[in-house]
């Protein structure tokens, strides 16, 4: 499962759970019950609510912070390298052909204004982003597990045809990509 | 800056042309617009209930709205006349990096409009600390202080009082580094020479933006506060809890902002941890005692209701619903791949349009006075199901990696686009009855 699916999910049935908690109140705002009543069970309720959330607060991160794409960007050896440089309204890279099943550390940076390094592959899922920023050199690892052509577009927008600033990079079975490099 | 917003996404689909400069310049318009209307809003609703318990100065009001209105003109005008769409977060360096597109002038009158406006809610929320800490004593008695870490046994503030001073206190700072940054960038325009690191530059605008946009929110919810109880019968009082969640957020609001830089690898990996840990934490103190609140209020209270009261908690839906996809962005796993796409204006229209706007509609129908005609009530289902479909369609989207701020769609992202289209002039006509039938009650009732 995708982590866009996995998040799409969790978001829509949290959705959906909180419209039937809130259709619920309104299905018996209309009978009465004194405050004094409904108040401490609410009480009840919110207290064991915020102790899940608060454990979510911890498990969440632990689990989610194991790995980050900052460490494994900084530390990528045997790597294949590739400067990438965003102009207004193009990008320009060291090589357009990079291996299959290894890891590839883009090294991306701008030469104008903001701009965002995304990688969509062949059904035009993204895969992986970096901003792209004059002065700074923001490295991003990534490991391509089906040879393709995969597009770059511009994921920050950077003037008047940010939209249309497109490029490609063709990943190769490591074996041929060696071949050629 | 609906009709902008709902020709982008008419654009979008391909079911009208629109230039891409054009798609842009709505694009800065909507932007920039729906935030300072947003903002405008909710110190409406803070002016109106806060000047109830503290003597606020009503000329310090009247030059908020007028250095507004001025400023709105020197925002607006740029991108109708001259070209110019730097979008509203200004990305330095954006506004001097036209290609062409629009002129140094063009770029310096639209941020001296933001710099205008900016001045003007610095200068309100002034004076709200003035006349908070003359009643209260200090800032920290106003949030509740003494009844939260002491054992005072008098009546802690009132909500509205404890919301206020946590606004000002948060939205101050983020209007300070905003305009350091406003007046760095037009330094930077009239003389390139003058050189600002973009990554600080970033954190700044972030750092701005992130407050001044939730500070909106929270002067918004005063609205439910102050309305819904008397529409329960019931009273909403502020306790230990709801002291500390208030006094909570006021430091997560501040520290949260990096969760939006979560892709800008050269910041220190601390400040991204920090991003995501503090946005799980941000949202929660205040929904799960407001939200939860609201829902206690009601439950089971004979409430009757109406439009103005429909929307008062509807928009504690908007909210708490807006904060699940928030989370999920986040979260620097998923930050990865959903980062600038649509699901972003996704969770933050849940936010605006179910959450904000519908606290405001609530309020102005409450005030409006008359009864509720059978249009008012389909006009709140119509509106409650068109924000749902608008907003869906944008998660949707940005589940299918549609990027964010795209003029021209590709064919398969269209589909999804039309969608957020037709949900996006539902809740544009709904608004517009909505508003008609508001002038009409008012002026009935008058």
């Amino acid at each position: 499962m995708t982590i866009q699916l996995t998040a799409a999910l969790i978001s829509f049935v949290g959705v959906a759970g909180l419209i039937c908690v809130f259709l619920f109140v309104l299905s018996g705002s209309g009978q009465e019950a004194p405050y004094p009543d409904v108040q401490p069970r609410a009480y009840r309720i919110r207290k064991r609510l915020f102790y899940v959330l608060l454990i979510g607060f911890f498990l969440v991160p632990a689990f989610t912070l194991r790995s980050t794409p900052y460490a494994a960007s900084a530390d990528a050896p045997d790597s294949t390298i590739v400067d990438v440089t965003a102009h207004q309204w193009y990008w320009t890279m060291s090589q357009a052909e990079v291996p299959a099943d290894r890891p590839v550390v883009f090294r991306v940076g701008s030469e104008d204004v903001n701009h965002g390094f995304g990688i969509y592959n062949e059904t035009n899922r993204l895969i992986a982003q970096v901003q792209a920023m004059p002065g700074y050199i923001n490295q991003l690892a990534v490991q391509f597990d089906t040879p393709g052509t995969y597009k770059i577009m511009c994921l920050e927008y950077c003037g008047f045809v940010h939209h249309v600033m497109v490029s490609e990079i063709r990943v190769v079975a490591a074996t041929a990509s060696l071949e050629e490099i | 800056m609906m009709v902008f917003g709902f020709l982008m996404r008419l654009g979008q689909a391909g079911l009208i042309e629109i230039s891409p400069s054009w798609f842009y310049q709505f694009m800065t318009m909507h932007g920039v617009g729906m935030v300072g209307i947003a903002g405008m809003g909710g110190a409406a609703i803070l002016y109106h209930f806060l000047s109830q318990y503290v003597d606020l100065s009503k000329k310090v009001f009247i030059v908020n709205l007028v250095l507004f209105l001025i400023g709105a003109v020197l925002l607006l005008g740029p991108s109708l006349f001259a070209g110019y769409a730097g979008a509203w977060t200004f990305l330095y360096p954006l506004p001097q990096h036209p290609q062409g597109q629009w002129s140094a002038t063009a770029a310096t009158v639209h941020l001296t409009g933001l710099a205008l406006v900016g001045v003007g809610f610095l200068l309100f929320h002034l004076d709200n600390a003035r006349a908070i800490i003359a009643r209260y004593g200090s800032l920290g008695r106003a949030l509740g202080w003494p009844q939260l870490f002491g054992k005072s046994a008098e009546e802690p503030p009132p909500a509205t009082v404890v919301a206020a001073t946590m606004v000002l206190i948060v939205n101050i700072l983020g209007l300070v580094s905003g305009a350091s940054i406003i007046i760095m960038s037009i330094v930077g325009i009239l003389n390139p020479a003058f050189v600002i690191d973009p990554l600080l530059a970033k954190n700044m605008i972030f750092m701005f933006g992130h407050i001044f946009i939730n500070a909106s929110i929270y002067m918004g919810v005063i609205a439910v506060y102050e309305l819904l109880p008397l529409y329960a019968g019931r009273p909403w009082k502020p306790n230990r809890v709801f002291l500390a969640a208030w006094n909570v957020s006021a430091l997560f609001v501040i520290i949260v902002y990096p969760h939006h830089m979560l892709m800008d690898f050269a910041q220190p990996t601390w400040l991204h941890v920090v991003g995501q840990i503090v946005s799980y934490g941000s949202g929660f103190p205040i929904l799960v005692v407001t939200a939860f609140g609201a829902l206690t209020l009601v439950h089971r209270s004979g409430i009757k209701w109406t439009a103005a009261s429909g929307f008062l908690l509807l928009s504690m839906f908007g909210w708490s619903a807006g904060v699940i996809p928030a989370v999920v962005d986040g979260t620097i796993a998923a930050n990865r791949v959903m980062h600038n796409t649509l699901w972003v204006p996704g969770h933050f229209h849940f936010y605006l349009v179910l959450g904000l706007l519908s606290m405001f509609l609530g309020f102005a129908l409450h005030y409006a006075a008359g009864k509720d005609s059978a249009a008012d009530r389909v006009a709140f289902w119509t509106y409650a199901v068109g924000g749902l479909g608008f907003t869906c369609a944008f998660l949707a989207a940005g589940a299918s990696s549609v990027p964010r701020r795209f003029a021209v769609h590709l064919p398969e992202w269209q589909g999804l686009a039309a969608v957020g289209a037709f949900f996006s002039g539902v809740v544009l006509l709904t608004t517009l009855v909505l508003v008609a039938r508001i002038a009409m009650r008012a002026r009935n009732s008058a």
